[in-house]
C-alpha cells in the first residue's frame, strides 16, 4: 500500500518532538554518579513503594474495571452514555482535582471519613491512600481498553455458548474473558503504567513520607529542589520502567 | 546605570539604596535590608506623581508566598505610573531559579530564601546586589477548634498527633529542621510535603492535627486555620531577598519595582500580610 510521501515529514517532526526531550534528559545524566544516585536509600524506598502500590492498584483496577467494562459494553440502559463519561472523567481531570475529590471522600472529614474511622481504618497519610489515588486515575485506562475489546469482539460466541446451555457465569468466565484476554492484559499494563506515573492526586491526597507515601514521582519532584542530578537520574529510571511496560504490552498484543 | 529621566528625589533614594547594599558587601545582604528600606522609604510615595518617564512592561518572578502582597504592590505601581504594566510569575523559588538560569524573560526576582537568590547571584544574573525586604517565621497551624489541643512546640511530639511538615529539601522544611534542632525536639511527621501550601492544605482539610507553616500563611488562610506562635521559631528566620536582573529590557521599571517593594508603601503591604521587617 502506498502512503503519500509527505506524511513522513510531519510524522518525523512529531516523533522528534516526543523523543528529543528524553534524549535531552539523557545528556544531563551524570553517569559516573548514576549508580549511587539511583540506589540511595530514599530512591530505593521510592521505587519499591511505587512498584508495590502500582501493582496493588492494578489488581483493584482489574477487580472493579472488568465488571464495569462488561456492563458498559454488553448492556443498554438509560443514562449509560452519561455513566460512561463519568467513569472516564479521571482521564481528562487534572490529577490534583482527583486528589481533592478523594480527600473529601475518604479524608478524616470526608464523606466516608467517619464510617472509615469507625471501622478502625486509617487512610490519611497511609500507603492505602496512595493506592486509592493511583486506582482513581488508572481505572479508566483499563475500562476503556477492555470495553473496546469487548465491543470489537462481538457476542456471537457468547450467544452460541448460551444456546448450548451454559449459565451466564460460565459464559463470562469460559468464553467472554478468554476472548478479550489480550485487551485485558494491555489495559492492565496501561493502568499499571499510569499508576506508576501518578503524581498530582497522590501529593494532594496521600502526602509524602519516605517508604509510606513518597512514590517515585514524588521523590523526583522533591529531589529536584535540592539535588537536580538525583532527580534526573530517577527520572531516567521512571522512563525506562515505563518504556519496558509499554513495550511488553505492544508485544503481547501483536503476538495474539 | 541610566536614570537621568527620574525626578531627583527618586534618584537619591535609589542611590542611597544601592550604596546601602554595596556598603554591606556581597551575598544576600542579611543586614542590608533595614537601612535600605528606610533610605528608600520615599520611593513609592515619590513615584505617585507623573512624568518620571516610566513606561513599558516587566515580568516579576516571585516566590509563591508573595502572591498577594506583590500583586498589590504591582497594582499600586501601575496606578502611580500610567503606561506601565507589571506581570508576575509566582512559583516555588527553586523552580523560578531554574527558569531564570534557562533564560526565562524575567526582569526582577524575589526569592523566599537567600539560598535560591545565591544561585542567581553566583551566575552574575542580577544587575545589583539583592536586598532583603522582608522576613517570615514559622507558626504552628491547627484546624479550627484545635482538636489535638496543641499549645506548645513540644506538643507536636505527642503520640497520636498527626503533624505535617515540609520536607527538609524545601525552604520551609529546612527552617522546621533548624527549629527542631534548636529546641531539642524530634517531631515524627506523618508527611513531609513539597511546599508550605501543601502543608496548609492538609491542615485546613482537617487531615492533619497540626502543621508548621509561616505566620503569613496562617494570616492568609483566614478562619480555616488557627495559628499558634511559639518562641522556638526565632531559631529560623526566613529572609526574602529581591533583585533586578541583568537580562531585563526595562531596567528602569525593574528597579522601580524593587524600590516599590523596599519603599514605604510596599513595606506597609507586606507588614499587613504578616511579614516581619527585614532582619
Amino acid at each position: 500500500m502506498g502512503l503519500p510521501a509527505w506524511v513522513f515529514v510531519p510524522a518525523a517532526v512529531g516523533a522528534v518532538f516526543v523523543v528529543l526531550p528524553l534524549l535531552a534528559m539523557l545528556t544531563r545524566v551524570e553517569w559516573a554518579q548514576f549508580p549511587d544516585l539511583v540506589t540511595s536509600e530514599s530512591s530505593r524506598a521510592a521505587l519499591l513503594l511505587s512498584l508495590r502500590t502500582s501493582a496493588a492498584s492494578t489488581v483493584l483496577c482489574v477487580v472493579f474495571g472488568v465488571p464495569m467494562a462488561v456492563v458498559l459494553a454488553r448492556t443498554e440502559f438509560r443514562g449509560q452514555s452519561v455513566l460512561r463519561s463519568l467513569v472516564l472523567l479521571p482521564l481528562v481531570l487534572p490529577p490534583v482535582v482527583g486528589g481533592i475529590a478523594l480527600l473529601y471522600t475518604f479524608g478524616r472529614r470526608g464523606l466516608l471519613g467517619e464510617t472509615i474511622e469507625v471501622l478502625g481504618l486509617q487512610i490519611a497519610f497511609s500507603t492505602t491512600a496512595v493506592v486509592l489515588a493511583q486506582t482513581f486515575v488508572a481505572l479508566p485506562f483499563l475500562v476503556v481498553s477492555l470495553e473496546g475489546a469487548l465491543r470489537t469482539g462481538g457476542q456471537r460466541y457468547e450467544e452460541v455458548a448460551a444456546t448450548l446451555g451454559a449459565r451466564p457465569t460460565t459464559v463470562f468466565l469460559r468464553v467472554t474473558l478468554p476472548l478479550v484476554l489480550p485487551g485485558l492484559a494491555s489495559g492492565a499494563v496501561l493502568a499499571f503504567a499510569r499508576a506508576l506515573g501518578e503524581f498530582g492526586a497522590t501529593i494532594t491526597f496521600a502526602g509524602s513520607l519516605q517508604g509510606v507515601t513518597r512514590t517515585l514521582p514524588l521523590e523526583i519532584y522533591l529531589q529536584r529542589e535540592s539535588d537536580p542530578q538525583a532527580a534526573v537520574a530517577l527520572s531516567l529510571v521512571l522512563v525506562v520502567v515505563a518504556t519496558l511496560v509499554i513495550t511488553v504490552t505492544r508485544r503481547s498484543r501483536t503476538a495474539l | 546605570m541610566i536614570r537621568r529621566l527620574r525626578p531627583t528625589r527618586l534618584a537619591l533614594a535609589v542611590t542611597a539604596l544601592t550604596l546601602g547594599t554595596v556598603a554591606c558587601g556581597s551575598g544576600a545582604g542579611d543586614s542590608a535590608g533595614g537601612s535600605a528600606s528606610s533610605s528608600a522609604s520615599q520611593a513609592s510615595g515619590g513615584a505617585s506623581g507623573s512624568g518620571n518617564g516610566l513606561s513599558g512592561e516587566i515580568t516579576v518572578f516571585a516566590a509563591a508566598s508573595l502572591k498577594k502582597t506583590f500583586t498589590q504592590i504591582g497594582a499600586d505601581l501601575e496606578k502611580a505610573n500610567p503606561g506601565t504594566s507589571v506581570k508576575f510569575s509566582f512559583a516555588g523559588s527553586s523552580d523560578l531559579v531554574a527558569q531564570i538560569q534557562q533564560g526565562a524573560p524575567a526582569d526582577v526576582f524575589a526569592s523566599a530564601d537567600t539560598k535560591n537568590m545565591d544561585k542567581v547571584t553566583a551566575e552574575s544574573l542580577t544587575s545589583a546586589d539583592p536586598v532583603v525586604f522582608a522576613s517570615n517565621t514559622l507558626e504552628i497551624a491547627v484546624p479550627p477548634g484545635n482538636p489535638a489541643k496543641i499549645t506548645s512546640f513540644a506538643d507536636l511530639t505527642k503520640s497520636g498527633t498527626k503533624v505535617v511538615l515540609c520536607a527538609p529539601a524545601v525552604p520551609c522544611g529546612s527552617a522546621a529542621a533548624k527549629v527542631e534542632a534548636a529546641a531539642g525536639v524530634d517531631i515524627k511527621p506523618v508527611s513531609e510535603e513539597q511546599s508550605v501550601t501543601d502543608v496548609l492544605g492538609k491542615v485546613t482539610a482537617g487531615e492533619a492535627d497540626a502543621g508548621l507553616v509561616y505566620v503569613t500563611d496562617v494570616l492568609g488562610a483566614g478562619d480555616t486555620v488557627q495559628g499558634i506562635a511559639f518562641p522556638e521559631s526565632s531559631a529560623a528566620v526566613n529572609s526574602y531577598p529581591i533583585a533586578a536582573l541583568k537580562a531585563s529590557k526595562n531596567a528602569a521599571l525593574a528597579e522601580a519595582f524593587v524600590e516599590a517593594v523596599t519603599g514605604e508603601g510596599g513595606q506597609q503591604v507586606l507588614a499587613d500580610a504578616g511579614f516581619a521587617k527585614a532582619p
